[in-house]
């Protein structure tokens, strides 16, 4: 029971790493965005481009990912998005038709075979503590989820940014009066939201399978937790601890596939008594 | 007027009438529905594989080498004198597209035949359709058997064939405590009903059966049961995606090929590739091919498909071969029966029929010769088990002594046996397009 408490951790934390992109731009910025599964798979596609034809070791390649990943994020922001904040059903719609878009480009571009990316050897190892194992990588993967966490929460309350951000949030009208440049603090809180889906590409790249339609099984994970979280990070984080224990356990006592039926039921249950998630953000626009 | 319930039934039923009617001047004979072949017009075939979404790794593969092939046989003369043409379509990887362009292939295209589907789950998908309009499926890979139809080819190997030399070698050299992992769908399980009756008879021991929703990549629970069984090797029936995610998570959790090894149905050349030679070594395949097979004509089939356009992804495999091997059945067939016939005559029945014992020569397939069954028209060949070695590539370890039957009834004896006119039970009585 102490490995199956020990292995929802790690399954959480990969739940958080696939969300937490996500959490900025939907909590945040309110954009329905269907392309966050290909964010994550383009994360991985940079990590690969990387390591193969620039030859940077692992570790490196991660916050590559994350400025590569970010940068496509702001274009897409400043050709697409920004545009279409106050039609959220027609972003749902636009952001649908550029994962389309980025999955054929991805095959265009490195061709349609899965590509492998390579880690560092000490990570392909196994830690056993009293009776309790885990894989390396669920552990790096875990340490990971902190500092991403770590990274938002510093951005959003120890930033000039991030009180900008909050502020726009908050009363987008009220913000602009006071010298804030709303357009350009939703143009940069996509493109960080973006970068973060990269490097959870970076991460997922090692413990899967890296192809162009990589992203489609993420985003739906991804939107579950964000849902049940409310969109606020502690939220998420919440969710993805409970989802993640719930998979681990009742995978453990029943099996896999039986296991996520159960967690979507419990989700829709839940979701039918606190339709607000968790922990709601709070904002004008809802 | 007024509409009356008396008007309304009249109305009504005229109209139905009048709608119904285009089915009672069309040909009610099923066969001119069918495609048919002139003399001087090249011969089309649909080629009905995904080449986006989920399944479009393995059937890009298909798609490619089937063009291969038909460059090849064009390049020879064509079948008779006559080239083929193909007609390439994408299914996108959704079962209703395949339904889709299945019947638009056999109506608009009016193709001869169809080469398609990778997973049981499409082709099951497409069958209805096939079998309604009379044409004719070659379906080429390996799937679980338990279908009885008169419109399906298969050159992949059958359950009953594809485990059959694995589970006996796997407990004689590594131990009798095995665990089952598979994704959770059709093929699968109907395999590991067929494994665990030569687990039975080889004495092996059944320690756990678990199943992962397809596409999961997400093998931490099954990895901790697998580590407090403490089986002596595993047996796999992941496909796709889950295959790659398994073998990278199995090494990340600190198990090893040596102690453990997984022997699957499914993890080839390709799949290696995707998951990192290192990932990949040591376990064992079952298939009735291999790139790395010793003899003369693969070694020219490896050479020149990858020397040639559509060998871009680098590898050949099982996957490939048996579609490979489907194009010159379909040849060999279609000569007969031109031979035969002429060449107005020819209708996909007639194709089918005269599949019954074709061969595909040792100088033609790369896994050596191989024969369509009279009866269930799946293929007689030689299960090989490869290991995979540290640079990806297979070695083989063990191969039959001779072909094995195809048998889609071997575990289910009670239901019957197929024939080449439907499935007979064993009370005699005889059922047509089982599926």
């Amino acid at each position: 029971m102490a490995n199956a408490l020990i292995l929802g951790i790690s399954i959480a934390s990969i739940f958080l790493v696939a969300a937490i992109g996500l959490t900025i731009i939907y909590g945040t910025a309110g954009v329905i965005n269907m392309a966050h599964g290909e964010f994550i798979m383009l994360g991985a596609y940079a990590t690969y481009a990387m390591q193969t034809y620039f030859g940077l070791p692992y570790f490196l390649c991660i916050p590559c990912a994350f400025v590569i990943v970010g940068a496509i994020g702001f274009v897409i922001e400043k050709l697409l998005i920004q545009y279409l904040y106050h039609r959220p059903l027609d972003t749902l719609l636009a952001t649908w038709g550029v994962s389309l878009v980025l999955i054929q480009g991805t095959r265009l571009t490195f061709g349609s075979d899965p590509k492998y990316i390579q880690m560092p050897g000490f990570l392909s190892s196994n830690i056993e503590l009293g009776g309790v194992s885990l894989a390396a990588f669920r552990i790096f993967v875990i340490l990971a989820a902190l500092a991403l966490i770590a990274l938002v929460w510093f951005v959003f309350y120890k930033t000039d940014f991030g009180i900008k951000v909050r502020a726009v949030t908050q009363n987008r009208e009220m913000a602009a009066a006071f010298g804030i440049n709303s357009k350009q603090v939703y143009s940069f809180t996509f493109a960080f939201g973006a970068g973060l889906a990269g490097v959870a590409g970076a991460l997922f790249g090692v413990l899967n399978i890296v192809l162009p339609t990589m992203g489609t099984g993420y985003v739906v994970q991804a939107f579950l937790i964000v849902v049940t979280g409310g969109g606020a990070l502690m939220g998420s984080a919440i969710a993805s601890i409970a989802t993640g224990e719930m998979q681990s356990i009742f995978a453990m006592l029943l099996n896999d596939s039986f296991a996520r039926f159960l967690i979507f039921i419990l989700i829709v249950v839940f979701l039918r008594f606190r339709p607000q998630g968790l922990i709601s953000a709070g904002g004008s626009r809802r | 007027m007024s509409w009356t319930r008396r008007t309304f039934l009249k109305n009504s039923s005229l109209a139905a009438g009048a709608l119904a009617a285009p089915a009672v001047w069309l040909p009610t004979a099923r066969e001119s529905w069918g495609a048919t072949l002139s003399e001087g017009e090249p011969i089309k075939i649909g080629l009905l594989f995904s080449l986006t979404g989920g399944l479009a790794v393995p059937e890009e593969d298909s798609t490619l080498v089937m063009q291969y092939a038909i460059d090849e046989i064009n390049t020879a003369g064509g079948i008779a004198g006559h080239p083929i043409e193909p007609v390439i379509v994408d299914a996108k990887s959704d079962f209703s597209v395949y339904t889709e362009k299945a019947r638009e292939l056999i109506l608009r295209d009016k193709v001869i035949s169809i080469f398609g589907c990778y997973t049981s789950a499409s082709r099951k998908a497409i069958l209805p359709t096939i079998m309604d309009r009379d044409n004719l499926l070659f379906y080429p890979t390996c799937y679980e058997g338990a279908e009885c139809t008169q419109n399906t080819v298969c050159t992949g190997p059958l359950a009953n064939q594809h485990s059959r030399d694995l589970i006996p070698f796997m407990v004689e050299n590594f131990g009798k405590r095995v665990f089952f992992v598979g994704s959770d769908y059709v093929w699968p399980k109907e395999s590991n009903k067929n494994a665990k009756i030569w687990l039975e008879n080889a004495g092996g021991e059944l320690l756990g059966e678990e199943y992962v929703p397809l596409g999961s990549s997400e093998f931490g629970p099954v990895l901790a049961k697998i580590r407090a069984a403490k089986p002596d090797f595993i047996f796999s029936t992941v496909v796709g995606a889950s295959d790659i995610a398994f073998h990278r998570q199995f090494k990340q959790e600190g198990f090893s090929a040596d102690d453990m090894p997984i022997a699957s149905l499914t993890t080839g050349e390709i799949e290696t590739k995707a998951m990192g030679a290192e990932n990949g070594a040591g376990h064992f395949l079952s298939a009735p091919y291999f790139q790395g097979l010793e003899n003369e004509t693969n070694q020219k089939f490896v050479e020149k498909f990858l020397s040639s356009p559509y060998g871009k992804n680098g590898v050949t495999h099982y996957n490939m071969e048996e579609t490979y091997t489907s194009a010159y059945v379909f040849k060999n067939a279609l000569e007969k029966v031109i031979a035969e016939r002429g060449i107005e005559e020819v209708t996909p029945t007639a194709i089918r029929n005269a599949c019954a014992g074709i061969k595909v020569g040792a100088d033609i397939s790369p896994e050596g010769e191989i024969w369509v069954d009279e009866n269930n028209f799946n293929t007689w060949l030689v299960p090989k088990i490869g290991q995979c070695q540290a640079d990806g590539s297979f070695k083989i370890v063990k191969q039959a002594d001779a072909h094995v039957e195809p048998d889609p009834y071997s575990i289910y004896p009670d239901v019957g046996t197929c024939t080449a006119e439907g499935l007979l039970a064993p009370d005699g009585t005889l059922r047509t397009d089982v599926i």
